[in-house]
């Protein structure tokens, strides 16, 4: 069997997590095996997780604003720590569109805002970490 | 690739170690010839199982024991289980949410599983798992199971010492001596213990164990903690450590392991011959006889069995 494997968290100083319990459902109803790890997550408790689970896609959720500044920083360290991955990191939360340029540069996949909806979520994750 | 990978493997690279997991997960051949590989290595850690109903605080009290583990300088695997869907296939593993303290140490590994279609019992992927952490250098390897129920007693099967989680209001003396998985405890812990009446729920739980017990000469312990405080912990570690002293010095360590041993031979061996018999090509022109009464379904077994095992 050979399930998608994701890792949703909440990153940052950030305790509200209705949406990405939304997402974490969804994605299971989807047949992907959901590995969820709370709020308040660290960029590194992040990436530590990822690593040990070996996820097929990060997905990030922000709604405290602290997104410009955390999301590359996961991106980055999971680069340095598994320079040969091919993680799909992709986020959602409370993201002004302003900011989804810099942010896919900075190698997030996708911005996902409120009002989403969740099929778009999962089929982008089945084109692009699908096996 | 394989060469790399284990040789990364060898050199404490988790990102090797967690796919090699994944191979073994997605039943890649290339896994199972690593696994055979890291057999030899195996064999050095202590297996823990941690089991109860959901809710419990399973995860909690696995995130406390790992600490006190750690305190003492050990390092520890972890494999928490969850259900995976019978509809969809897909799961929500979430016992890392009470393991975000030890996630980044570097002496600790956490895998999270689905059950995968194994009911109640531990999958191959998650015995898998575990051989491969310990090879990896894990003293502790703790299994966390899926919540359980009374009777998914499976995992006493593939661990060293089980530790029957519980917590006050699930039941009086009658549950605490029925049969199954009130039986396979080497230690017993009442968790959330600052709620409701858990000092009522460990004298059922010791009153139901002065009447025996599955191992011989062994009293298991009923230990009260708050688990996400850390309270008591240390207390159960000790029963632990306690539980696997007697199964050493009394020789029923090597005596069960060697039992585990033969078990998992047997049930290789089965699953082989089970995918082998799946595989049979000419299956239906047997399902034909058999049905048109020109054969019996035990003769047409015999021979299918011998057609497959040469």
């Amino acid at each position: 069997m050979s399930n998608i494997r994701v890792l949703v968290a909440k990153v940052g100083l950030d305790g509200h997590d209705r949406g990405a319990k939304v997402i974490v459902r969804a994605l299971r109803d989807a047949g992907m095996e959901v590995i969820y790890t709370g709020i308040r997550q660290t960029p590194e408790q992040i990436v530590a997780a990822a690593i040990q689970e070996d996820v097929d896609v990060i997905g990030l959720s922000s709604l405290s604003g602290g997104h410009m500044h955390l999301f590359p920083k996961v991106v980055n360290l999971l680069n340095e720590k598994v320079p040969d991955n091919n993680i799909l990191v992709i986020g959602g939360g409370i993201i002004p569109d302003d900011d989804i340029e810099e942010l896919k540069k900075a190698g997030i996949a996708a911005i996902f805002g409120p009002g989403t909806p969740l099929k778009d979520i999962i089929n982008l994750i089945e084109e692009k970490a699908g096996k | 690739m394989v060469e790399k990978l284990l040789a990364d493997f060898r050199a404490g690279d988790k990102v090797a170690a967690a796919r090699i997991i994944t191979m073994l997960e997605k039943g890649d051949p290339k896994g199972k010839e690593i696994l055979k590989d890291l057999y030899k290595q195996c064999g050095r850690g202590y297996v823990i199982g941690l089991t109860g109903p959901a809710g419990a605080g399973k995860s909690t009290l696995t995130d406390a024991l790992v600490k006190e583990l750690r305190k003492k300088d050990y390092r520890v695997g972890v494999v928490a289980i969850d259900p995976t869907s019978p509809f969809t296939g897909g799961a929500l593993l979430g016992d890392r949410i009470r393991m975000g303290d030890i996630a980044m140490d570097p002496g600790v590994f956490i895998r999270s599983m689905g059950t995968r279609g194994n009911l109640g019992g531990l999958s191959w992927e998650a015995r898998d798992a575990l051989t491969v952490l310990d090879a990896f250098g894990c003293d502790y390897l703790i299994v966390e199971t899926v919540g359980a129920g009374q009777s998914q007693v499976e995992v006493e099967k593939v661990v060293d010492t089980v530790v029957m989680v519980t917590v006050p209001g699930l039941g009086d003396d009658i549950q605490a001596n029925k049969a199954g998985i009130m039986e396979i405890g080497d230690l017993y812990v009442v968790n959330k213990a600052d709620r409701g009446d858990a000092d009522q729920v460990v004298r059922y739980l010791e009153a139901s164990l002065e009447l025996g017990h599955k191992t011989e000469g062994w009293q298991p312990r009923v230990c009260k903690t708050i688990a996400w405080k850390g309270e008591g912990v240390a207390d159960v570690l000790d029963a632990i450590t306690a539980h696997r002293s007697f199964l050493e010095e009394t020789g029923k360590l090597e005596e069960m392991r060697k039992i585990r041993t033969y078990e998992e031979i047997i049930a290789r061996a089965r699953k082989m011959v089970i995918d082998e018999l799946k595989e049979y090509k000419g299956i239906n022109e047997i399902v034909e006889r058999v049905y048109n009464r020109d054969q019996d379904p035990i003769t047409a077994a015999e021979e299918l069995v011998n057609s497959v095992v040469k």
